[in-house]
């Protein structure tokens, strides 16, 4: 094939948008935070970590929100993310490089030097006897940082998508399981002297909470710890195949789920950055499914072992418990999974290693009434909804086919649909019969896109 | 047998991909002088906003047309020998063809205004176009775009993403009149206007003033206004391509003229997309089609012919859509854009002047002709479905929920919409609603 250079379209690159002079204010606020919170991790002296703390989370969160306004709340609502692909922060620029390393080197802290945060976290000491009746740890100062980053950001996105109210819904329901669910729930046990629980993950993606051990202890702390293993074992295999027949996967990923609370308000910029090509797609089924086999593998050891029936069972148990909790739990979920946003996208845990959107996912493509339908003959193949898709999902392929969307990946977050100028996408629950036929309006052609 | 098609745009794709599928040993080359890859002509506006990368407007990765054996030539065709079979290129040796399709597109239709060669005025229709653009407008304070189409929007709202001041001179009296009923196009000029952009009506350009450079500085209009402006874009219409056609011989009127299996007037030459002209376009339909969809569907049905299932071209009903800013637009069957006799007309509007609806049925048998949205989504197969088996517009009316194709939780319309059908036309009955959805 001969092929001249396509006409380099970065030739003629404008200069990248500028912050117009009112948001430097309030993203300046957020600067003068996040030294603040320097500050305040330097000093050991409590009270004035306390305040510089708080004066930090105030400055950040203000500012964000001050700026989200500005940003999005202002201008007429609609679309319009204009500059994505030309803006250093969201287009793996060098901001987006400095954030990524940032969040990592984050993750890399709290998991592994919590000493570090030591004057961070006894600043929230006061909050933590108030709320847990007990010392903070590193985990409370984490959950407060995430549920904080899921408010404010939810803010930002509840200005953003406000001409769309499927977003508001969505958008509003992350950040009430978020708050309700995994912060202020979980510390109110504790200050009950109750085991901590997060009534809004289940097994598979909390793991352990149906491991042996887990449910042992749970059983022996009388009948709230029953009824949260039974609210465990209900969520895991009742409702979630119940729910995920009725609605999709979507009901938990785009709804309910901590990670997905967060990649829906935090990482909500840098969604456009999940790689869409079939090397992706490759690399998705390589790690999604095995995951979801080794928790499987490891839960069922652990019962067996449990059972006391193979005792020689614990030495691969043990090993394989920690390689999981390790590789999985902690660097895919955690550093790779929120530290590296801003250079892979949004969903990376969820797309490339969460067992649960394996398993949801399995059931959605495969016995669920969801479907995106696409609108007869419209489409234009603009690559809109492809571009907005989290999950790297190549929408535009089905769309130009006039085939329904029916993949196991999908998460339901609608920004495809509200994407598309031609209104071409929608997201519905239907009968199942016909879930997958194509528009008539398109010969579907039988050539491959994956 | 060697397919070759001329155009890498949507006609000339869809017919390559449909040849491919229906002849598995067949040589397929596509020859496309304007980019490597095919790509998305009405995507063109999403790069320059900065929404999209050029990979992301391609429909099919670069992998799909080697696994697929399509072979594609970037390379320029100057000329076809009929009789010989042969296509000549401007860098490659010259093609032998069994069969050959014609998918030359359009050109933009720039009037000889006096002025416009000066630098920084141009029409807008590809890749470099776009790329002069993106060029020319750095630094630009005041725009002018001239053209009241679907391109003339775009080119709107790309400068105003960029904070360029735009004023838009439209020669009709009202905003896309040609298409749009009267409603319609207020609606459409008020939520322009919402958007700070200086639509002029009833206005066209007399000149364009250059400074010593030779770039435009100025415009005069009909209207005696001298408007600054740094940049003009003419969106003033598209005409077919005919430069190969004309260059082989082909008969040509206003575009590459086809029978109704796409046919030109050279044996085993085609033409199909924005370029072929229909000798007998079906009653009520348009001798030049220059749609996405359109070509699409042309492109598949050619190659059907072409290999060997003689397909006649029909398009079906006709359906179009368009987003103007913020505002979706959309269309299934007929609504003139002037009253016809015989048709009646039924309009709704929403009080924040966002949603639109109007439905045209027949007054003899009150069947449904077409339907213009503006803010709503509707369902192309449900809308097809009433046009097809004329359904009366009591039943539409009633079932109106079935077509809505807003996502979950929109506010639905519908109970507000029979409200104004049954105050407009009251001796009309109305059947018993349904609710939205597939359920
Ligand atoms: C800015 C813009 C926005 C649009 N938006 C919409 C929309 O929203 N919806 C819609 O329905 N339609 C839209 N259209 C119209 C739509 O893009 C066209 O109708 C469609 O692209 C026509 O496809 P085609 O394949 O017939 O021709 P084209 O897309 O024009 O492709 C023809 C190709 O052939 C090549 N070619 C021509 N001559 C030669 C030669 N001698 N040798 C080699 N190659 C040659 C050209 O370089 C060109 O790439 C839009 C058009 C423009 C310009
Ligand atoms: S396909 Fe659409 S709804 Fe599903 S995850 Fe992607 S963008 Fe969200
Ligand atoms: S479905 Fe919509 S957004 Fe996606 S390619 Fe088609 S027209 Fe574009």
């Amino acid at each position: 094939m001969q092929d001249h250079p396509t006409p380099s379209l970065a030739l003629a690159q404008p200069p990248p948008a500028a912050t117009p002079p009112g948001e430097k204010l309030p993203l300046a606020a957020v600067a003068l935070g996040l030294l603040a919170l320097l500050v305040a991790a330097a000093d050991a002296d409590h009270n004035r970590a306390r305040l510089s703390l708080y004066a930090a989370l105030a400055l950040v969160s203000g500012g964000a929100l001050g700026w989200a306004w500005l940003a999005f709340g202002r201008p007429a609502a609609g679309w319009h993310p204009h500059d994505l692909w030309r803006r250093a922060s969201t287009s793996r620029g060098a901001v987006a490089w400095a954030t990524g390393v940032a969040l990592t080197g984050f993750y890399v802290v709290l998991y592994w030097f919590p000493g570090l945060l030591e004057n961070l976290i006894r600043a929230l000491d006061p909050f933590s006897a108030w709320l847990r009746h007990r010392a903070a740890d590193q985990w409370l100062l984490y959950g407060t940082f995430y549920t904080l980053a899921v408010l404010v950001l939810g803010g930002r996105a509840l200005w953003k998508y406000r001409s769309t109210r499927y977003h508001l819904a969505r958008t509003a329901s992350v950040m009430f399981f978020q708050l309700g669910f995994s912060f202020l729930l979980p510390g109110l046990l504790l200050a009950l002297q109750q085991p901590e629980y997060y009534f809004s993950y289940f097994w598979p993606l909390k793991y352990d909470y149906l491991f042996p051990d887990a449910v042992g202890k749970l059983l022996h702390g009388g009948g709230l710890g029953v009824f949260m293993v039974f609210w465990g074992v209900v969520l895991s295999f009742l409702a979630t195949p119940v729910l995920t027949y009725f609605f999709g996967k979507r009901w938990y990923c785009a709804w309910v789920c901590g990670c997905g609370g967060l990649a829906e308000t935090a990482g909500d910029a840098y969604r456009h950055l999940s790689d869409k090509s079939r090397t992706a797609w490759r690399w998705e089924m390589r790690l999604l499914y095995p995951i979801l086999g080794l928790i499987l593998l490891l839960t069922a050891l652990l019962w067996v072992g449990a059972s006391g029936a193979v005792p020689a069972l614990g030495v691969v148990t043990g090993p394989l418990g920690q390689l999981y909790g390790f590789a999985i739990g902690s660097i895919f979920s955690g550093v790779v999974g929120v530290g590296f946003y801003p250079l892979l996208g949004s969903r990376v845990w969820c797309r490339f290693g969460c067992p649960m959107a394996a398993y949801l996912g399995l059931l959605q493509k495969h016995f669920s009434r969801f479907r995106i339908s696409t609108n007869g003959g419209q489409c234009i193949s603009c690559g809109n909804c492809s571009n907005a898709c989290e999950m790297g999902i190549d929408v535009k392929q089905y769309a130009q086919r006039g085939a329904p969307i029916v993949r196991a990946a999908c998460v339901g977050c609608g920004l495809c649909a509200t994407a598309c100028p031609r209104g071409v996408l929608n997201l519905e629950n239907g009968p199942r019969e016909g879930r997958l036929a194509a528009s008539t309006f398109i010969h579907a052609d039988s050539l491959r896109i994956l | 047998m060697h397919f070759v098609i001329i155009g890498n745009g949507i006609t000339g794709v869809s017919a390559a991909i449909t040849a491919r599928r229906l002849l598995p040993e067949a040589r397929i080359t596509l020859v496309g002088a304007e980019s490597a890859h095919h790509y998305s002509r009405p995507a063109l506006m999403y790069l320059y906003l900065g929404h999209l990368r050029y990979a992301d407007v391609k429909p099919h990765a670069d992998w799909f047309w080697a696994e697929n054996r399509l072979e594609l030539l970037h390379d320029e065709a100057l000329g076809v020998h009929t009789a010989a079979r042969t296509v000549q290129l401007a860098a490659g040796p010259s093609l032998a063809y069994d069969r050959l399709l014609l998918a030359t597109g359009s050109v933009p239709r720039i009037p000889g205004w006096p002025g416009r060669q000066l630098r920084g005025v141009q029409g807008f229709y590809g890749l470099p176009d776009l790329e002069s653009m993106s060029r020319d407008t750095q630094g630009v304070a005041h725009a002018v775009v001239v053209g009241g189409g679907l391109i003339g929007v775009e080119l709107a709202e790309m400068l105003h993403s960029r904070g360029i001041h735009v004023t838009w001179l439209v020669r009709e009296g009202r905003y896309w009149q040609s298409v749009l009923p009267a409603e319609e196009s207020a609606m459409l000029e008020a939520h322009i206007r919402d958007q700070h952009i200086d639509l002029q009506l009833t206005t066209e350009l007399r000149e364009l003033r250059g400074n010593a450079q030779g770039r435009v500085q100025a415009v005069e209009t009909t209207t005696g206004q001298v408007l600054p402006a740094e940049w003009v874009g003419l969106a003033t219409g598209v005409q077919p391509n005919l430069v190969l056609a004309q260059a082989a011989g082909l008969a040509t009127d206003r575009g590459i003229l086809v029978d109704e299996m796409l046919e030109t007037s050279a044996p085993g030459v085609y033409a199909a997309g924005d370029c072929a002209q229909h000798r007998r376009p079906a009653p009520g339909e348009v001798a030049v089609e220059q749609l996405w969809y359109t070509g699409r569907m042309q492109g598949e049905t050619v190659a059907h012919t072409i290999c060997g299932e003689p397909t006649p071209y029909r398009r079906g009903e006709w359906f179009n859509s368009a987003k103007f800013f913020h505002l979706e637009y959309q269309t299934y069957g007929r609504v003139p854009a002037q009253p016809t006799a015989g048709i009646a007309s039924f309009c709704w509007q929403h009080p924040n002047g966002k949603h639109l609806l109007r439905i045209n049925f027949c007054g003899a048998d009150q069947a449904v002709t077409g339907v213009n949205t503006l803010g709503l989504r509707q369902r192309q197969d449900v809308w097809e479905h009433w046009l097809r088996e004329k359904t009366p517009i009591g039943t539409v009316v009633a079932q109106l929920a079935a077509a809505n194709f807003d996502p979950e939780f929109a506010r639905q319309h519908e109970p507000a919409i029979r409200r104004a059908f049954a105050q407009q036309f009251p001796s009309i009955a109305v059947e018993k609603p349904r609710r939205k959805g597939l359920w």
